[in-house]
């Protein structure tokens, strides 16, 4: 339960699950019904790729594991998703926003993976890769619309920015497993910040240039907001304990 | 040509099972039922996917949660898909979603009940969608070709969203005895709306005679309900589970099971407005559309921008 | 026409034959995002096939809109979307004098020819 590859592929998962969950808390409620199935179809990625990686650790760990004993019986500080993914969807900027700085992330981040001595590991990666590759297409194009919207988009997107840029930095932390198997995060920032300048000028949202990073997600140290997260989502679950669904 | 001679033309076709197609001369009745009933149609996938939607946070496993996503947003296209069907007849989405808000237009009343507990997804599944499809298999041979067709394309993606509630139906009504209980109280919740959504008597429908004439249906409120307590009565000893209508009995004379009296009252009850969650689900489309302004404006004024800076380019 | 009902979708062309959209219904609000048909074609070797409409911005969302609408089960290899507003249609009325015509031409197709069974396959 604890080596340094079963800590990684549970913070992979963690992280696609609980924006998996966020995306699908707008199922039904977009801004128009086009909009609604596309961000439930990121949604649904999203969630295919946490199960493939909750299945990977849960047949390493043996034993009763399983998807869902990993996704539903573990508590806050066991998930080790970043802080990013778990802020709250506010509104389709900062929905918009946090699934652009995400999936640019993710892109370079699988990137890498996909050729990773872990074969599961990099055959995971390789088939999530075109996914992701589609998400960040479509949160780029929306980035640019907004900021280059109407002056409420615009301002929106100044707040959404000011609401999560400070739990960017993170990402590109190594954690302690990290450290030791995996990709090397801190590669990948520069690529990052790049391209996310590139496209927030075209857009005309400029970043802050001094935050205070937030860190500890990936640690088990997250913010208040995976409690109410989790309480959802496990509630079933734990209210019928050992019954198949 | 008088309008005599074109209703005449227009009724030949029809019975010839020639469909009708947006730029052909329709009587202007013809126009207007179908516009009501094809975007009510549109108007209940869409509030539709508030009961389910509601569930997909707590899920109880993660591939259920994938399947009721992907079920969900199915009801959202299938919403789009009618509405698009309806705005061939010159009707726009955005009059027609005014229409929702402002309660002038009106959806199916099962949605105004909610959904309680986890097996109400697999009970929605089984029995709101098995009445559904009911319906909609009879509306691929509808005679706007329009609606017909995109009848056609939803059947195919609906197929999966009956197959799957009674597949969850099943796994509780093998499970613990807690689950059996869940699922027992869910079936006892949403038969009698179910059969309430076949609509009226057909002694007391007043918009099926005309349909009828125009093949908009093809079948009657009665025959439908008929054909769904059919099916479902013998459905139900698979899961070993009770439909809680007493009278409920096989008759060997019609060769059909016969069922209790609905409760009529509750029925208008709903459609009037009163159901449990008929505040609740407007709310939530309204709020949905509110909050969506902003967000629509900016992607208008974006394109409108862009062409204005090819157009200085190209000049 | 008099009968003509009044429809602002599917390109129809006004009376002047200019080929613009005719005017906008008072109810419809300006803030809708226009009306774009979308053309997939399922497999290599096929056509674009008309599956419906949808709604859209700019043409990059329609078909994106199109991909998460029209192709989730795996129903196309490519797309098209044109708006609506650019699509021209016949008139219906015309369909005596359009198509009526090619009724009697029966010998343009093969089944017209009476050949030896020798070139049967021909």
């Amino acid at each position: 339960m604890n080596d340094p590859l079963n800590k990684y592929i549970l913070h992979l998962a963690d992280n696609a699950l609980i924006l998996a969950q966020r995306n699908g808390e707008w199922c039904g409620h977009g801004p128009i019904l086009e909009q609604d199935i596309a961000i439930t179809n990121i949604s649904l990625d999203l969630l295919g790729q946490a199960r493939n990686f909750y299945q990977y650790a849960a047949s390493l760990q043996g034993n009763d594991a399983t998807e869902d004993s990993l996704a539903y019986l573990r508590i806050e500080n066991e998930y080790r998703n970043g802080l990013l993914v778990e802020q709250p969807n506010i509104d389709w900027a900062q929905t918009i926003l946090r699934q652009y700085f995400f999936s640019t992330y993710q892109y370079l981040l699988y990137e890498k993976l996909q050729a990773a001595d872990d074969a599961q590991l990099a055959a995971i990666a390789a088939k999530a890769l075109k996914e992701v590759s589609y998400h960040l297409r479509w949160s780029r194009e929306w980035v640019i619309r907004l900021g280059d919207g109407t002056a409420e988009s615009h301002r929106r997107m100044i707040q959404a920015v000011d609401a999560l840029w400070r739990y960017t930095g993170e990402l590109f932390i190594p954690a302690d497993y990290e450290n030791q198997v995996g990709v090397d995060v801190s590669l990948i920032k520069d690529a990052w910040t790049e391209q996310v300048n590139v496209v927030m000028a075209e857009a005309g949202i400029s970043l802050p240039e001094k935050t205070y990073m937030q860190t500890g997600g990936k640690q088990g140290i997250h913010t208040e907001h995976l409690g109410y997260i989790l309480a959802e989502l496990q509630y079933v679950q734990r209210a019928y304990p050992n019954s198949s669904w | 040509m008088p309008v005599q001679d074109l209703e005449k033309i227009f009724q030949e076709k029809i019975d010839q099972e020639i469909k009708i197609e947006p730029r052909d001369w329709m009587p202007e009745a013809y126009r207007k039922t179908n516009i009501r009933q094809i975007s009510q149609h549109a108007h209940s996938e869409v509030v539709g996917m508030l009961p389910e939607g509601n569930w997909i946070s707590r899920a109880p496993s993660l591939k259920r949660k994938a399947i009721l996503l992907a079920k969900v947003q199915d009801e959202g296209g299938h919403g789009l898909y009618l509405y698009s069907a309806a705005e061939t007849l010159g009707m726009s989405r955005d009059e027609m979603i005014s229409d929702l808000l402002s309660g002038k237009a009106k959806y199916s009343s099962i949605f105004n009940y909610p959904a309680l507990t986890w097996a109400d997804m697999g009970a929605v599944g089984w029995l709101v969608d098995g009445a559904a499809i009911l319906n909609q298999v009879m509306l691929c041979r509808t005679s706007y070709g329009p609606y017909a067709r995109a009848m056609v394309r939803i059947c195919k993606e609906e197929s999966f969203h009956q197959r799957q509630g009674f597949e969850a139906l099943l796994v509780l009504s093998r499970g613990t005895d807690a689950q059996k209980a869940m699922c027992q109280e869910s079936i006892n919740r949403w038969w009698w709306p179910s059969l309430m959504m076949f609509g009226p008597k057909d002694s007391e429908s007043t918009n099926s005679d005309q349909s009828m004439k125009w093949k908009i249906k093809r079948k009657t409120n009665d025959e439908l309900r008929q054909q769904f307590v059919d099916m479902i009565a013998e459905q139900i000893k698979v899961l070993g589970m009770r439909l809680p209508d007493d009278q409920l009995k096989w008759n060997e004379e019609r060769k059909h099971y016969d069922f209790g009296e609905i409760n009529w009252d509750e029925f208008w009850n709903v459609v009037k407005g009163n159901g449990p969650c008929n505040k609740q689900r407007l709310d939530a489309r309204k709020k949905a559309h509110d909050d969506g302004a902003w967000v629509r404006a900016a992607a208008l004024a974006y394109a409108a921008k862009k062409i204005n800076t090819k157009n200085e380019k190209a000049a | 026409m008099a009968f003509q009902i009044n429809k602002n979708f599917y390109g129809d062309i006004p009376d002047d034959g200019s080929g613009a959209t005719l005017p906008q219904t008072a109810t419809e609000t300006k803030n809708e995002w226009p009306l774009w048909e979308i053309f997939i074609r399922s497999k290599q070797g096929l056509d674009h096939k008309h599956v419906g409409s949808l709604h859209a911005a700019d043409a990059a969302m329609a078909i994106e809109n199109a991909r998460d609408v029209y192709t989730r089960r795996m129903e196309g290899v490519s797309i098209w979307a044109v708006e609506s507003k650019y699509v021209h249609a016949s008139n219906p009325d015309d369909a005596e004098s359009f198509y009526e015509p090619s009724e009697d031409k029966i010998y343009r197709h093969p089944t017209f020819y009476q050949l030896p069974d020798e070139v049967n396959h021909m």
